[in-house]
């Protein structure tokens, strides 16, 4: 495209290569390391890394907080993205079409700049409010239960074993809902009105325009928002070990792979080890976005 | 059409009313959030802001918070504005390969990249070093600097940057005069997503950031509220949380269209 070819190597060189270094020395080398390292039984000491073949993998197919780990993880990989999709879905729709014949809602945009900052905030300040929120004496929580007169449904939240993770999973929802709603809103918006109408003339009702047009348009959006809400289903990390008893407790109940892969690296320098579970969580992470794109790639809608 | 009204009032105060609860906290003595959860503050205590801004360290924190990530911002721009501008705008061989070597950071969990990250960090002697925080920092941030970016200038009209190539200038002329000043409105929006995801930090300090003193203030505040000292001064922590939260909701009040319209494009590119 240029006219001059003086001085483009030097340029493209000059533009390109510091910004590749720091990438290659802070990023790519780190993730290239770990595969290697999840190998070995290194314990952070220099010259005593031994290398171990699949061991540590064994290691982990035994080790019972990891497959705490894991099966926390799972619930919340199939409840946090479908909760979260859902009540967004539903929070756009009723500020898109609940007006007026099917119309945006008066102060549609009012509500989606509400809804919208908890994604703004980081996880452990979002994790810090809601451990007071669901504390059990002076919480919002209880408090508002106890207000309402519905005392017997007050908890002590998180040192429940069989709340705790839902508890933490109501946390991660609540943070991401107005960020999946404003997503879907916007999807919504950018279909053509004339769609909708002609459904409405052909005698279609609300929910049947809904569910016919509106819904299989928003698949692509949708599949999006499976993915990121899966990689952050897959961590928790933040809020769990802030908000959480322990963290990961109480009896396990919160453990998440993210936060034994931390203990083991920076509390017992097991780093090899650490590193098998990065891998591991690596590998879980890919193959989550496999099956969202595989199974959104079925039935495609053509929009021509 | 009531119901549907009824409904988004009811998540509307499920968001605000933990936000609106920490900030009257905040401004309440620790008796009057235990014995009246429900009351405005007799008097606004903002002592416990001071107290929390200079005993509880939340000005240290803060101004540890704003030194790194403007570091990182400014760092993290300069290099994603030429690296995604020099891609965008010159073929030559290997240029997709490097594209891709790029956006392809976006697609690892940084739990892979952590314990080598680590001991890379410490062998160069970074380890709890500002200088190390804003390079790893940046580092991280560019694959979606370079990712949006590039989608940016790929935008920009060729027939500008000819003509000042045939007035003479040169390429870096053209970069700094003609497609910088034209990129602005993507800048701003890419600078903006990079100060909110770069200031809501926490699993990169926590790891390669030890030293209590330059702590950023996530890392801080947690690390607060699990220390005795401080576990039962409940105004305190309410005003290092709204503390917290005020850079990020003022950001948020001034570019709100940018930030949902950007983020939502990024999210469905």
């Amino acid at each position: 495209m240029t006219p001059t070819r003086h001085g483009r190597h030097r340029f493209l060189a000059g533009a390109i290569l510091p910004a590749l270094a720091l990438y290659a020395v802070f990023v790519l080398s780190p993730y290239a390391q770990a595969f290697y390292l999840s190998l070995t039984d290194w314990t952070g000491v220099s010259g005593q890394v031994n290398f171990v073949g699949l061991d540590n993998f064994t290691r982990l197919a035994h080790d019972p907080l990891f497959l705490a780990a894991l099966r926390n993880n799972g619930v919340m990989l199939v409840v946090v993205p479908a909760v979260t999709i859902g009540l967004g879905l539903l929070l756009a729709v009723l500020v898109m079409f609940g007006g007026r014949r099917g119309s945006a809602i008066r102060g549609a945009t009012s509500y989606q700049t509400a809804y919208f900052f908890p994604q703004l905030l980081s996880l452990p300040i979002i994790a810090l409010l809601w451990q007071f929120v669901y504390h059990p004496n002076d919480g919002l929580l209880n408090g508002l239960l106890r207000g309402v007169g519905l005392d017997s449904l007050a908890r002590t939240w998180l040192g429940d074993p069989h709340l705790a993770l839902w508890a933490v999973m109501a946390v991660l929802i609540w943070s991401s809902v107005g960020f999946y709603m404003v997503l879907f809103a916007a999807a919504m918006g950018s279909i053509p009105t004339e769609l909708i109408e002609a459904a409405t003339l052909d005698g279609a009702g609300r929910l049947v325009t809904l569910w016919r047009i509106v819904l299989p348009l928003l698949r692509d959006t949708v599949q999006v928002a499976f993915v990121y809400l899966g990689v952050l289903a897959l961590d928790g990390f933040a809020v769990v070990q802030v908000m959480t008893v322990g963290p990961g407790g109480p009896d396990n109940a919160t453990e998440v792979i993210g936060l034994g892969l931390y203990r083991n690296a920076f509390t017992f320098s097991r780093f090899g080890y650490a590193a098998a579970m990065g891998v591991a969580l690596f590998f879980l992470t890919l193959t989550l976005a496999v099956i969202a794109m595989r199974a959104g790639r079925k039935e495609r809608v053509e929009l021509a | 059409m009531r119901r549907a009204h009824a409904f988004l009032v009811a998540w509307a105060l499920v968001v605000t009313l933990p936000l609106l609860w920490a900030v009257v906290s905040s401004l309440k003595t620790d008796r009057e959030i235990l014995t009246s959860p429900w009351t405005l503050p007799a008097t606004p205590h903002f002592d416990n802001w001071s107290r929390a801004w200079n005993q509880a360290q939340i000005g240290r924190y803060f101004g540890n918070s704003a030194l790194v990530v403007g570091g990182a911002l400014l760092l993290t721009m300069a290099l994603g504005a030429t690296t995604a501008y020099a891609l965008a705008r010159y073929p030559f061989r290997g240029n997709r390969l490097i594209y891709f070597v790029f956006v392809a950071g976006l697609l690892f969990p940084v739990f892979l990249a952590l314990v080598p990250l680590f001991f890379v960090v410490k062998q160069l002697g970074l380890l709890g070093t500002y200088p190390g925080l804003i390079l790893v920092y940046t580092a991280y941030a560019l694959p979606f600097t370079i990712f949006f970016l590039h989608a940016f200038f790929r935008t920009l009209p060729t027939a500008l940057a000819e003509a000042a190539f045939l007035d003479g200038c040169s390429h870096w002329g053209v970069f700094f005069r003609v497609m910088l000043p034209l990129a602005r409105p993507g800048l701003v929006t890419v600078a903006i997503f990079n100060f909110l995801g770069l200031w809501n930090q926490y699993l990169l300090p926590l790891v390669l950031n030890p030293d209590p003193d330059r702590y950023v203030l996530a890392q801080g505040l947690a690390a607060l509220s699990v220390s005795q000292g401080y576990r039962s001064d409940w105004s305190g922590l309410f005003a290092g949380l709204t503390i917290a939260m005020l850079p990020v909701l003022a950001a948020y009040v001034i570019f709100q269209r940018q930030i949902r319209s950007g983020l939502t494009a990024g999210a469905v590119r």
